[in-house]
């Protein structure tokens, strides 16, 4: 299987690529338009700040090409919210993937959200086997409302959507290549898909 | 001082994280510019063997330095006094790699009552009261503050829970509570009393005299959210 990482500056993938490694999957790190497209998966990862990142994405084509792929693609915690319709941060307009809109959680609770928190209402066979309130490792100021898309709900404030699917996309607020033995049967359980 | 070797970091980071620790610190006290590059060498070792959030600090003043250990496996990093040195640091590596990345350090303990920081592994004084260092660390941007408490570490005491508390209910950043771990008690006092949003320990860990699995457990049983 041929897994790509896709690097366009965006944070710190090495944790994917070695969670990946120690799965036994050797994970390819690109930014080229046709490695990516010739993948059997894809992981569009993503740490920092959402304009910023999407101006990365932009530059390198990457925003044209990614909403095309047909191959299963999983987009991690910053790398989900620009899936989705626009990101408070930045007033950010995302790839669209993901009909909600990203917002930003109040200053009733700690920002950013640090630390393990719980998921739960898990759906599709991204979360086979995965018991429900599982904890997996989150950093985020940032969230995606409940809505059509949901495969996961995880309760900080507000019950969010932690995990989201359309079609051939799916994301997740957490990091699953942090979260532990359960966070590595979910990228397992991807790499299945 | 008294050093114990606590064994191969390699494997102490391997066995911590299949035993269930929550995320790993690592933080090299006698950081110097020569042992730098080794560094990077050991935590890029212990970034392919974990599966848990990595923090390493010890010696970084620059952004390139944050870059080398970032892509070296780090989740995060860890300044302390190159922070109060420079505290433009903390905004420089807030902006170019996010807030969740930086960790703030900070060492203090009690002078004549006042919470004063102190640097250099807290040798040195500083004019900085905790409390007014930790609002503008994160004013700055910092992610996290991880307070250690230099009249409590060593002692196996407890963690200083007051101190925890004020700084916990004052901002709005989560705060790591370090220094003073001896029993299992003085973890579910910190969470409970000192509304600490993490707690760290390392030689009742490392020399086995808290076992990490059945402290969860008991920590679950006072009703403290925790993974299990």
């Amino acid at each position: 299987m041929k897994l790509v990482i896709i690097n366009y500056g965006a944070g710190n993938i090495q944790s994917i690529k070695f969670a990946f490694e120690r799965l036994g999957v050797h994970a390819i790190l690109s930014d080229d338009a046709d490695v990516i497209k010739a993948a059997d998966k894809v992981i569009f990862p993503g740490v920092g700040e959402a304009s910023s990142a999407m101006a990365k994405l932009k530059a390198t084509g990457l925003d044209k090409v990614i909403p095309t792929l047909k191959q299963p693609v999983l987009g991690i915690c910053l790398g989900m919210q620009l899936m989705c319709n626009h990101s408070t941060e930045g007033d950010t307009t995302g790839l669209g993937i993901f009909d909600v809109d990203v917002v930003k959680f109040s200053n009733k609770v700690k920002v950013p959200q640090i630390g393990w928190n719980e998921i739960e209402s898990l759906k599709t066979p991204l979360f086979k086997d995965i018991p429900e309130h599982s904890f997996m490792y989150l950093v985020h100021s940032f969230y995606a409302p409940k809505c059509d898309a949901m495969i996961a709900s995880t309760n900080y404030e507000v019950d969010y959507a932690s995990a989201l699917q359309k079609d051939n996309f799916y994301g997740v607020q957490f990091h699953p290549e942090k979260s532990g033995k359960v966070g590595q049967e979910i990228l397992k359980n991807f790499c299945q898909l | 001082m008294d050093l114990r070797d606590a064994g191969d970091p390699v494997e102490l980071a391997a066995k911590y994280a299949e035993t269930g620790a929550d995320e790993l610190v690592f933080l090299d006290i006698s950081a110097t510019e020569e042992r730098r590059k080794t560094l990077a060498d050991l935590v890029l070792r212990v970034a392919e063997k974990i599966n848990i959030p990595f923090t390493v600090g010890g010696g970084i003043s620059s952004v390139e330095d944050v870059d080398v250990l970032l892509q070296n496996g780090a989740d995060k990093v860890s300044i302390n006094s190159s922070a109060v040195k420079n505290p433009q640091l903390i905004n420089d590596l807030a902006a170019k790699f996010g807030s969740q990345c930086v960790v703030v350090a900070i060492d203090a303990k009690q002078i004549e009552g006042k919470w004063t920081v102190h640097l250099v592994g807290g040798k040195v004084p500083t004019e900085l009261d905790l409390f007014e260092w930790a609002k503008e660390v994160e004013q700055r941007g910092a992610g996290e503050i991880l307070f250690t408490s230099m009249d409590h570490d060593g002692t196996k005491n407890g963690f200083a829970d007051e101190a925890l508390a004020k700084l916990s209910t004052m901002l709005n950043i989560p705060i790591i509570a370090s220094g003073g771990a001896g029993t299992m008690q003085h973890f579910t006092d910190t969470f409970k009393n000192g509304k600490s949003d993490a707690a760290l320990a390392a030689s009742v860990f490392h020399f086995h005299e808290i076992d990490i699995p059945e402290l969860k457990q008991v920590l679950k049983k006072n009703n403290i959210p925790v993974r299990i």
